[in-house]
């Protein structure tokens, strides 16, 4: 054991030292700054990795309060029962790999005057930069009945992978046949815009399988399917014929847990399995540390850095910002993000200019069924007129039809993504 | 004992990343993007071809195939759409020079 990594390093991280896995090479070469990363997700967790990967002389301590990964992108095959738990969930010892350290705890602050984030367990962990990707909170009062449906165990909303996606796979499974699932979708923005039809391709397949007389009712917030459109009501109507009928501007204002129905302004529904997926924002974190710069609820950045508008010295990735336009919230997305923000806090922190146009590309796939899928895919770069990341014109685009090629490509992308992301 | 010869295994590895980290590098950013579907610096990934250290000349005539429609594709013709001539020049020299 080397005496200097343990005496250096446990003074560098008083405090916060009990928590950490210290492990690594964190020591050699000397370190020149210290970033920290609060959230472990497609966003957090990569991030954490390129910074080493391009710069190994930077400490990098990534703070997640799970010590597991629960991949959202794949969860909808688990509620269809193609996949399993055990599919989606990955352990993060790959960052070790690359020199990150982990400490499994809560930000329950950040200073940033400070610049220090307060852990709940470890104490104070002080930083040169901070990366927030905290993904989402919910905003269950805008949903009346929510919460306390919600501990009834009435409500789900399964939007965040993990005990949600076991709970409702245990209520479909559950529900007698000739019952009906009700998926309310909120209004956009919200975290992966095809995932509410996805789930309902996914959760027709189950009951076409187990429960034929069973049906699928989506209320949905927006007027019409917010992605992918033509391509989820062919396969609807051709693979789950008159098992799932849709509602457009059907925005849940209220849920009844004794009498299980979904309110809707003009209306009530009653289901036997409510998937009621409210409104969200940043994830509270970025609330606490006042990242927050539009409508309440998403955090604005300089694309060409993810540095927030609100606070220097921090960046914010993936779902909680306040998208580029036409940008999904996606793990895509935040994978991305990641990206543009490792590169710039490499330059940064060794006194050089960041990528001034960087540019990264997104593909969403869906599954409509086990093995067939269908994607969206985009080009986003940096506009210096309009100070944000546009579409490229003539780039992008959707799948011609559903098919199994794609659907063999969609599981490789989220083995190679998580991959990617966790090392 | 481990871990001092662990370290020293990413010393040695970190050699040249840590030349690279002192100058800009448009092309690294621009592969990254690339890695979510093909892997880390192209490689390890399945079901995708692999990137890294396929020759330059053939990534850029696989690119800009692509993009014309001359190849057919699910998804690159649509991402290659998105990329310009001295782009897919800088995607495909950092690719060409990572090891298989």
């Amino acid at each position: 054991m080397n005496k200097d990594f343990d005496r250096r390093d446990f003074l560098r991280l008083a405090g916060a030292a009990a928590a950490l896995a210290a492990a690594g090479c964190a020591t050699a070469p000397a370190t020149k700054a210290r970033v920290v990363v609060i959230g472990g997700g497609f966003g957090g967790a990569t991030a954490a990795k390129y910074i080493r990967m391009w710069d190994p002389a930077i400490e990098v301590v990534m703070v997640e309060r799970a010590n597991i990964f629960t991949s959202c992108p794949i969860s909808n095959l688990v509620l269809g029962g193609s996949k399993t738990m055990e599919d989606i969930r990955h352990r993060y010892d790959g960052l070790r790999k690359y020199g990150v350290q982990l400490a499994f705890d809560e930000a329950t602050a950040v200073d940033a005057a400070k610049r220090v984030v307060k852990l709940e367990r470890g104490g104070d962990l002080a930083y040169d930069r901070l990366i927030v990707a905290p993904g989402i909170d919910f905003m269950f009062n805008d949903i009346s009945g929510y919460e306390d449906a919600m501990k009834a165990n009435r409500v789900v909303h399964a939007w965040k992978a993990g005990a949600q996606t076991i709970a409702l796979r245990k209520q479909l499974e559950g529900m007698k046949d000739g019952g009906v699932y009700v998926l309310s979708v909120p209004l956009a923005p919200y975290r992966c815009p095809p995932g509410p039809y996805e789930r309902a391709c996914q959760v027709a397949s189950y009951f076409k399988k187990a429960k034929p007389r069973s049906k699928v009712l989506i209320l949905d917030a927006n007027p019409d399917v917010t992605s992918k459109g033509p391509l989820f009501k062919k396969a609807w109507a051709e693979l789950y014929p008159g098992m799932i009928e849709f509602r457009g501007n059907s925005k849940a204002v209220g849920v009844d847990a004794k009498t299980g129905t979904v309110r809707l302004e003009v209306e009530d529904v009653r289901g036997d399995v409510l998937n009621v997926v409210p409104p969200h924002r940043a994830g509270d974190i970025a609330v606490k540390a006042g990242l927050i710069t539009a409508n309440n609820r998403w955090c604005g950045v300089d694309w060409r850095t993810m540095e927030s508008a609100a606070v220097k010295g921090v960046h914010v990735l993936g779902d909680a910002t306040l998208s580029a336009p036409l940008m999904p919230k996606s793990g895509s997305m935040a994978n991305q993000h990641a990206k543009i923000c490792a590169s710039a806090v490499v330059a940064m922190i060794n006194g050089r200019a960041p990528n001034p146009e960087p540019k990264i590309a997104n593909t969403c796939y869906s599954f409509v069924s086990d093995d067939e899928a269908i994607h969206v895919a985009s080009v986003h770069t940096w506009d210096d007129k309009d100070k944000t990341l546009k579409t490229v014109p003539g780039s992008g685009g959707v799948s011609a039809a559903r098919n199994e090629l794609e659907g063999r490509y969609a599981w490789a992308w989220a083995v190679n993504v998580w991959q990617d992301t966790l090392g | 004992m481990r871990i001092a010869l662990v370290c020293a295994a990413a010393i040695v590895a970190a050699a040249p990343l840590a030349v690279s980290a002192q100058e800009r590098n448009p092309g690294r950013d621009l592969a990254a993007s690339c890695a979510m579907c093909h892997g880390t610096d192209g490689r390890g990934a399945v079901g995708y071809e692999p990137l890294a250290g396929m020759a330059k000349a053939d990534l850029v005539r696989k690119f800009t195939e692509f993009r014309s429609g001359a190849k057919p594709a699910t998804v690159m013709h649509q991402i290659s759409k998105g990329y310009t001539d001295p782009q897919i020049q800088l995607i495909a020299e950092y690719f060409s020079a990572q090891k298989k």
